[in-house]
């Protein structure tokens, strides 16, 4: 426990030093009231910036949700991902969808919030990708819990997918105004006003 | 710890305490007096301003006792982070991800080293020269031509005035002057002194009397009022310091009206540049006042010619 809260500590730290974000609540408060993350998804440090911008102990109710593929394996990725995110690790080869959201849904339980890339995998930074219907099905198998849209600004200048070398520029994080999928949206437009919604988020 | 010691060190810092401790009584008094919203936000900027200005004097006083390093330190980082604030609002595309690092980590820390061992020839062309034939070969390779010349421009430009502009205030410490061995942590001092009290000068005319805009599409809150106000009010604290430096009261008041007149400059460029991209400032880390560039502005252009009129009139 205490050798994850050091890594964590630190890496947090890092974070911050290399990518100076600024998070804005534009839409809502910080609050340890259960919600669900979505954000935009184009570099490896999106995940480790949002949680780095929640205040602490909002942080530590917070579980990203990573690729089990990925982040499953032993070493420091699967340490950084289970001791330390305590992220919630689902199988994305699409065997079963319902099965990964009802996974979603039990590990939040009553308490948890949780980070969610509703694209499904890490973009360029220039075109936010159609959303996978999960956060929809997770949306109506939680109609209690918020929906919060969180857009992720400059990380992929940072560090974009295929570099290893980080460039420190500064970043911004803004959280909008929380959303819930109507009883009578169906899918489609749940998904594209979620989208919208996301998109609204980025800097005039 | 000795140059603090030294006596002209301690008026000049002693006299920046008073002008802070002014400041900030002055501060009180508007913020008690203030009514009305707009006047109250002004007031609360002011004082957020006055406040920055604790901190920035602090830290430059601990740079200044810790002899040369600590002062190449301070300015080595203020390039790095006003490099960052600048390319952080200049649109560089993926293919400058390299370029960008090796400018990073490797040319801003270089160009101060070079400041450190005094190495003046290669200091005076590493970026106009290496950085600048370098990085564009760097970019090319990587293979992506969309709007090229205009990212490498902006990139060399970039480190230019932020990188290779600023260090030439800790490459003061450099020179050799006749009858001044030892003492030229005071030029430094006086050169950050003067552009600054010019800043502040020209804000506190600009605000008190300012009616005639200079360049009301550049900068809304330049004025002619308090451009002359601030220049000549600075030229005359810069010529009555003649004593902290290597000049006599003539020659003082005649650099001190240059380094008042490009600090203007760059605070014009910098606003016309923060004007094309559409923001207000560049950055967030200082209180009341923007980003790091900000508020050095000024020294990154009158840095390098105070330098070099000095090194070339006084060694």
């Amino acid at each position: 426990m205490s050798l994850a809260r050091l890594a964590g500590g630190l890496l947090i730290g890092t974070t911050r030093l290399l990518c100076g974000p600024q998070a804005r609540w534009v839409g809502c408060e910080p609050s340890t009231r259960q919600r669900i993350y979505f954000a935009n998804h184009c570099s490896h440090l999106d995940a480790v910036v949002l949680w780095s911008c929640l205040p602490p102990p909002v942080r530590r109710l917070t579980r990203p949700v990573a690729a089990l593929d990925y982040w499953g394996g032993g070493g420091l990725k699967g340490f950084l991902a289970r001791e330390v995110f305590r992220s919630i690790l689902v199988d994305r080869s699409g065997a079963d969808p319902r099965a990964v959201v009802d996974h979603l849904a039990e590990s939040m339980g009553q308490a948890d919030s949780i980070i969610l890339f509703p694209e499904g995998t890490r973009g360029t930074g220039e075109e936010l990708a159609p959303f996978k219907s999960g956060l929809y099905h997770l949306s109506r198998k939680r109609p209690d819990v918020d929906l919060v849209p969180v857009s992720m600004q400059n990380l992929n200048r940072i560090l974009p997918k295929g570099e290893i070398l980080p460039v420190p520029l500064f970043s911004s994080v803004s959280f909008g105004a929380p959303l819930r999928a109507e009883e009578s949206e169906s899918k489609t437009e749940f998904l594209q006003r979620a989208r919208e919604a996301l998109l609204r988020l980025v800097e005039p | 710890m000795r140059i603090l010691t030294e006596p002209r060190m301690v008026w000049l810092f002693g006299g920046v305490l008073v002008l802070l401790v002014l400041a900030s009584a002055i501060g009180w008094v508007l913020d008690r007096r203030a009514r009305g919203e707009k006047a109250r936000a002004v007031i609360e900027n002011l004082n957020a301003r006055i406040r920055a200005w604790w901190v920035m004097c602090a830290v430059f006083a601990v740079a200044t006792a810790t002899g040369g390093l600590g002062s190449i330190l301070l300015f080595g980082l203020m390039s790095f982070v006003a490099f960052r604030e600048f390319v952080t609002m200049t649109p560089t595309r993926r293919g400058d991800h390299r370029a960008l690092f090796w400018a990073f980590f490797f040319f801003i820390p270089l160009q101060y080293w070079l400041v450190a061992v005094d190495w003046y020839g290669m200091f005076s062309i590493l970026i106009p020269i290496y950085a600048f034939l370098f990085l564009p070969t760097r970019t090319a390779m990587s293979g992506d031509t969309e709007k090229f010349l205009e990212r490498t421009a902006k990139i060399q430009w970039g480190l230019m005035v932020s990188v290779y502009c600023v260090s030439h205030a800790p490459a003061l410490l450099m020179l050799d002057i006749p009858g001044f061995e030892g003492q030229n942590a005071l030029l430094l001092f006086y050169l950050v002194l003067v552009v600054q009290s010019s800043d502040v000068l020209q804000y506190v005319f600009g605000k008190t009397m300012g009616r005639r805009k200079i360049a009301p599409d550049v900068s809304p809150n330049k004025t002619w009022e308090g451009f002359l106000g601030g220049i000549l009010s600075a030229t005359l604290l810069g010529s009555a310091l003649w004593w902290a430096t290597p000049f006599t009261p003539l020659q003082a008041a005649g650099m001190a009206l240059v380094i008042t007149l490009l600090g203007f400059s760059g605070g014009l460029v910098m606003s016309a540049i923060k004007r094309d991209r559409g923001i207000k400032d560049f950055g967030t880390l200082i209180e009341g006042h923007g980003g790091i560039l900000d508020r050095i502005d000024s020294i990154c252009f009158a840095a390098p010619v105070f330098f070099h009129l000095t090194r070339f009139f006084f060694t």
